[in-house]
Parts: structure tokens; sequence; C-alpha cells
């Protein structure tokens, strides 16, 4: 081979390989990281994992919020009108926490069925619904 | 009468950049040197008529006329003069009008600027910035006018401005970045018009070369001043989330950043032409899918907010048929550019293509990260968000990898690089950044953090290697002077990213956060700093109430500063929003923010969040000389014309 082609060779060889390195550690990485969302209905009847970190998107039921009085554990509701989620939470939540708010909130279920939440997200938007979520609560009104 | 007239005043601005668009572009094929010519005083009129409508714009806020719908949802007449200005840009219309607006300015002064170019080349690109403004001008008239009214039951008052806009940080955030996104059209626009002409050369890239240097500094400056904002507006105490909108801005900072340096390898060694080319419209076509993503409310994200699906479906025809078009025309032209140039393996052609590869895994996989759940819901399959541990897990190898490509580059030349020489100044370099980095923060923490002791190796590494490059071409201080502006504008940034590093290191090893409930005269340890909380009081302001709280920050019995961090409560939109206080220097930023009162009431406990963030500033004040860097470079070629100028003079 000519040492020109040689070198375009090792060129193309050493491109191909940082390709093939960074898609499969992306991959990998993706797989390793994706959350789940689900509807607390889909939650239940769909049986969500237990050992995976997941995001449930709902409302917050009405006088669900029950706070420690001497942490900031704070255990709350999350329905679809149809399902409920019991959520349990230790951390300050965010300033658009209300009741009859639609949140996500993201974490771990354990076997009793209770998220244990790391996260909760509210938006920063008082029309935001959670995904699916819109539609269930316009149909029951 | 007045959003009448600036509608009006849209439309015709429409025509114009059709105009623009169409004969400048005509003239050059048939040769016609007056159509040619017709381009700059096109590009000026457009500019003028969108600065009388984003005046108009701007008079309906202030004057608080509510019934231009647009000014009605986003305004109110309690709102501080300011922050209404500000509103202009507040939400989906106005800044789509800001958009093409600077578009319109950035048009303006590639006409003003470009005496010294030949007319054809002028003509072509004005023209492609026309077809720009066209197609979002389209996107303004048909589904996004600003100038809508609400007659005849227009409301008394304003529904007020997002209360998380209703900051300081915000004032200048969206402006810098759109004139980073627009920005890189004028590169684009030299592309395309350089592929449409078949000359795409040294000179080409020597044109295009600080206008993709200004979008560059204006982008970055954009994306820390968001930075800056979320962390002190939010209340989380972060200043990077992975969240879609900042990908979106951070996505066209990737391909930017390689497109400057893949510019500089075509204008020095006439190299790498086709490849600068597809970069200049891959950085823009990111910036056009930035502004999809964020506009079309397709994201789950802070920063969108209501959805409207028919721009949706407007922006991505527009993103198909600009992405489309250029990428045909290039792969149509593009085998006329050969390039017959050799370099050997290790030189700094090879450094520099390896940074631009790099830089382009590292957007591609962000690009992944942020699309993947979009693509996975549009075909119906499972919900699902890729939260930060993805992005983190592939950037930081791509990144630590360009740091160490970052550090032998000054050190690297054009075309073949001793070996021997190079390699011996590199490992006694090596050696001394390994050895710092390991001694610095042991002295002070007494633990041994390897991620610490990787990104502070490989920060040493980039500023030793950039400084004895100086000192090894300069010899003494006094040489220093010969270094051309461009060389300081890399030495400059370079460090930049450095420093930048190591402030994300020691800011995401180091941190202590604490959530925390106190009562009133109570103190928490965070660190090496007493917090003492002495209460709350109630606070009114223009459009919100609140509360202000009282923190004693002391450190070895010593008080050190008085926080008073607030929670306001928007009273027309309803919406409560911690106001956090920070007292921050060089070296570490203290940070309260109130949470909410806790039940029972009559104790006035509260919950609170304490941060204590070491060497936070030095992310941004990284950033900050990074755009240094940029303007320096920026100066390089100016201050040669504005010499070639006094010597003509002279003579």
């Amino acid at each position: 081979m000519k040492p020109h082609r040689k070198k375009r060779l090792y060129m193309i060889l050493v491109i191909l390989l940082g390709v093939t390195l960074s898609a499969s550690l992306a991959i990998y990485a993706l797989g390793q990281n994706m959350n789940l969302y689900f509807t607390p209905s889909q939650a239940i009847v769909n049986k969500a994992p237990t050992d995976k970190t997941l995001r449930i998107g709902g409302l917050v039921k009405e006088g669900s919020v029950k706070r420690d009085s001497n942490s900031l554990k704070v255990n709350f509701t999350l329905t679809d009108h149809s399902y409920e989620i019991p959520v349990q939470y230790t951390g300050i939540l965010p300033a658009l926490f209300r009741e009859g708010q639609g949140i996500v909130a993201q974490g771990k279920l354990n076997v009793a069925g209770v998220l244990i939440a790391d996260q909760v997200l509210a938006k920063h938007d008082e029309k935001y619904m959670p995904p699916n979520i819109s539609a269930v609560r316009e149909g029951s009104e | 009468m007045l959003p009448e007239f600036a509608n009006y005043l849209l439309q015709l601005t429409l025509s114009l950049a059709l105009v623009l668009s169409i004969c400048p572009l005509t003239g050059t094929f048939l040769g016609k040197h007056k159509w040619m010519q017709f381009a700059r005083s096109l590009a000026y009129a457009q500019c003028l008529c969108l600065c009388l409508a984003y005046l108009l714009l701007a008079y309906a806020f202030l004057s608080n006329d509510f019934s231009v719908m647009y000014v009605a949802t986003n305004s109110n007449s309690q709102l501080p003069w300011y922050y209404r200005l500000c509103a202009v840009w507040g939400a989906h219309e106005g800044s789509l009008l800001l958009w093409v607006f600077l578009l319109s300015i950035w048009t303006a002064a590639v006409a003003r600027f470009s005496r010294h170019l030949p007319l054809a080349m002028v003509a072509r690109v004005l023209s492609v910035l026309g077809m720009i403004s066209v197609g979002f001008l389209l996107f303004i008239i048909i589904t996004s006018n600003p100038f809508l009214r609400l007659l005849p039951d227009f409301p008394l008052d304003g529904r007020d401005l997002n209360p998380l806009l209703q900051d300081p940080g915000l004032i200048i955030h969206p402006p810098m970045l759109y004139l980073g996104y627009v920005g890189f059209s004028v590169a684009f626009a030299f592309a395309i018009a350089a592929l449409i002409g078949g000359r795409l050369d040294a000179a080409w890239a020597r044109w295009s070369k600080p206008w993709t240097l200004a979008a560059w500094c204006f982008l970055t400056l954009g994306i820390i001043l968001g930075s800056w904002w979320a962390y002190r507006q939010l209340g989380w105490g972060g200043w990077w989330f992975w969240d879609p909108v900042e990908n979106a801005s951070f996505l066209p900072w990737l391909v930017g950043t390689a497109l400057i340096h893949s510019l500089v390898m075509t204008e020095k060694r006439n190299a790498f032409k086709a490849w600068t080319a597809l970069l200049a419209i891959l950085t823009f076509s990111l910036s056009l899918v930035g502004t999809f993503l964020v506009r079309s409310g397709i994201l789950i994200s802070v920063h969108a907010f209501a959805v409207d699906p028919s721009r949706g479906v407007f922006m991505l025809i527009f993103l198909v048929i600009v992405i489309g078009a250029s990428l045909t025309l290039y792969a149509w032209r593009v085998n006329k550019v050969k390039t017959h140039i050799q370099f050997s393996f290790f030189s700094r052609e090879n450094l520099l293509l390896a940074n631009n590869m790099l830089l382009t895994a590292a957007m591609l996989v962000v690009l992944l990260g942020t699309l993947y759940p979009l693509f996975m819901d549009a075909l119906g399959l499972e919900k699902i968000s890729v939260g930060p541990p993805y992005f983190n897990l592939v950037f930081i190898p791509l990144m630590s990898i360009i740091l160490c490509f970052m550090g032998v580059v000054p050190l690297s030349q054009w075309h073949h690089t001793s070996r021997h020489l190079v390699t011996k100044k590199l490992s006694i370099m090596l050696g001394f950044s390994l050895l710092i980095a390991f001694i610095l923060p042991w002295m002070i923490t007494h633990v041994f953090n390897p991620w610490v002791f990787l990104g502070m190796s490989l920060a040493l590494w980039v500023v030793a290697v950039t400084l004895q490059s100086i000192f090894r071409k300069t010899k003494n201080f006094i040489a220093l002077k010969k270094l051309n502006m461009s060389q300081w504008g890399m030495v400059t940034a370079h460090i930049g990213v450095a420093l930048c590093v190591i402030g994300v290191v020691l800011t995401s090893e180091n941190s202590i956060q604490r959530e925390i409930r106190l009562s009133p005269g109570e103190t928490t340890t965070v660190g090496d700093y007493q917090f003492r909380f002495v209460g709350v009081q109630d606070l009114t302001g223009p459009n919100y109430t609140g509360a202000k709280g009282k923190v004693v920050v002391e450190k070895d019995m010593k008080e050190i500063s008085t926080l008073q961090p607030e929670v306001r409560f928007y009273t027309v939109q309803k919406m409560a929003l911690p106001k956090t206080a920070i007292d921050a220097n060089l070296f570490r930023d203290l940070y309260v923010a109130l949470g909410e009162p806790l039940e029972p009431f009559e104790k006035g406990d509260w919950s609170m969040r304490i941060y204590y963030k070491p060497f936070v500033r030095w992310i941004w004040g990284g950033a900050l000389l990074m755009i240094f860097g940029g303007v320096l470079a920026l100066l390089d070629r100016r201050y040669r014309h504005y010499l070639g100028r006094l010597k003509q003079v002279t003579k």
C-alpha cells in the first residue's frame, strides 16, 4: 500500500473506533438512565417495576398532604381520578406545589406501593398538566 | 391605530424580504449590477421597518395598551416599567419579533461592513439572509402575531409577566442568546453563498470568521446568563440541569465552537473546506432546531409554555426546507471542492480535526438524549425522560479527551510537529499538573477525590502547556507584544475553559447542600459556617406580597454576613417564588433560599435550603474569559485593517 493510502486507512480506523466507542457509551448510558413515565392508573394496572427509578405524574389529591411536625418529611397522594398512588418525600416542596395542582414525582416504588420520591417537580406554569393527565381531567369535568 | 400600523410594517417588511431574497441573487446569475447593489438598501430598509415595529410593541407595553392581546397576557399596570420593557420578549410572539429584528440587524451589519467583499458575494449572502427573514416573518404573521387586538371587550388590566422572568438576569439573557442563534445565520449565509458561487476558499473563511466569532461570543454570554439566572431564581442552587431547553442552546454552541476552530484551519491552511461549510450549515440548523424545540412547546421543561400545534407544524416545515435545501446544495456542489494538502499524523491540523470530531460527537450524544424521549413519545412507545446522569456519563469522558488534546494544540505546529521536542516538553508539564492536582486539593480538604484529581489535572494541564507555549514563542516578556490578537484570544479562551472546568469540578464535588427545618433563634452548621435563623417579616412589593427572612452567618464566632432571602407571592398570577440570598466571593457562595412556613405556624418554623458552594463563580468567570478570548480574536482583523488603512493614509 502507498504511504498516504496507509495514513488515510489509519485515520478512518481511528474515526470508526471513536464513533463506535461513543455510540456504545451513549446507548449504554441511555439504557441505564431512562426514567419511565406513568400516570397512577398506568402504574397500578401495568404493574410498574419496583427496582427502577420512574416518574409518576398526577394531581395532588385535595386534603392528602400530611407533613411531619419535626422534620421535612411529607406524605401526599397523586391521583388521576381513577387510581391513586401514595408518595413520600423528604425535603422542600417546589413553590408551585399545591393541592389540586398537577405535578410529577420521581423516585422508586416500594413493596407497599408507595413512591419514595427523591424529586418533586411542579412546572412553572399554572396551565401545566402532566402528560396524559389533561385528557383525564377534561373527561371528568 | 399604532398596532395596526405595526401590523402593516410587518407585511411591508415581508415584501421587502421577499425582494431581498430573490432580486440580488437573480442579479448575480444575470450579471445585473444594479440588482446586486439593490441588496444593501433593501437590508437597511428591512432593519428600519422591523426596528419601528419593535418599538411600537415596546410602546404598547409601556403605555399599558391592554387592547393588544399579547400585552394583556404578559403585562400588568403594577409591573415596574423596566420589566414591562423586557416583557416584550417575555413570551412567544414577542420573542419571535425580537428574533427577526435581530436578524435584520445582523443583515444590515453585513451590508454595512462588507465594503471590501466582491459585490456578487455580498448579494448572495444578503439574499440568503433575506430568505431566512421571509420564513420567520411568515411564521410571525401567520401563527404568532404580537399585534392582534382584543376588541371590543379588552381587559382593564393585564395577566402579568410570568414571575420567573421578573429578574435582572432575564432582562439580557434572551437578547444575548438570540443574537448568538441569529448570528450563526450569517456564517450559514456565507457558506451557502460560497457554495452557490462555487468558491469555497481561504478568503471565504476569512470573511465569515469574524461574524462567526461574534455570534459565538453572544451565544456563550446568553448561555451563562441563563445559567446564572437559573442558579439564583429557581432556588435549587444548580447551575446546569441538562434541561432540554438548555440543551437546545448548548447544541449550536458545541458545533459553533467546532466551526470556529475549523475556520481557522480553512483560513490558515486552506484545508477541510467542505467540512467547514458543513459545520456552518449544521450550526445554524441546530440554532433553528433549538428555536423549534423551545417555541413549538413539544418539550416538557421549565420553559415550555402554552402549546399551539400549528406553530410546531410551521416550524417543522421551515426546518425541513432550510436543512433539506442547504444539504442538497451542499451535496451538489461540494465535490467541486478538492483539497490537496499533506500533513503528518502529529500536526496541528490533526489535533484540530480531533477537536472537531469530539465536539461533534458531544453534540450528537446531547442531541440523542434530548430528542430520544420525543421520538419514543411520537412513535407512541413509552413516555420516558432522560435525566442528568445520562448526560454526565456521556459528556464527561468526551470533554476529558477534548481537554487532553486542548493542552497539546498550542505547542503543535502546522503541517508537522517535531515529536521529540514536544514529547519532552509535554511530559514535564504532565508530571507538573498531576502533582499539583494531587497536592493542592489534599492540602485544603485532606481527602483524595478522584473526580477532583481528574478535573484539576486536566485544567492545570491546559493552563500549563498554554502558558508555556507563549513563553517558548517569545522567550522574554518584551516579546509578548509580538503575539497577535488571535493568539492572545486562543490563550485567553483556553485558560477560560480550564478555569471553568476547575469551577465545575470543585462545585460539584465539594458543595454542601442542606434542606432543613429551623425555628427562630436556631443555629445550624454548614461546613465551617454557622447559620442563625433570626425570623421572618412580612413584605410588600409593587406586584407581590411575601415574607422576608433574616439569617445571620458566622464563622469562627465572627459575623460575616446577614442574608435576607424572600418568598414572594405574585398576586396577579397567584404564583409563589423564592428569592434567594447569596453571599458571594471568589472562592465560595453562601446561599439561602426560604421554603415555606411549617405547622404549627405559631412557632414560626420555616423550611429552608442552605448551600455552601465553593468555586461556583469560576464557572461563569471562566466562561467570561472565553468570551473575552473571542473578542480578542475578533479585534485581530479589525486591528490589521485599521493598521493597513493607517499605512495608506501616512503614505
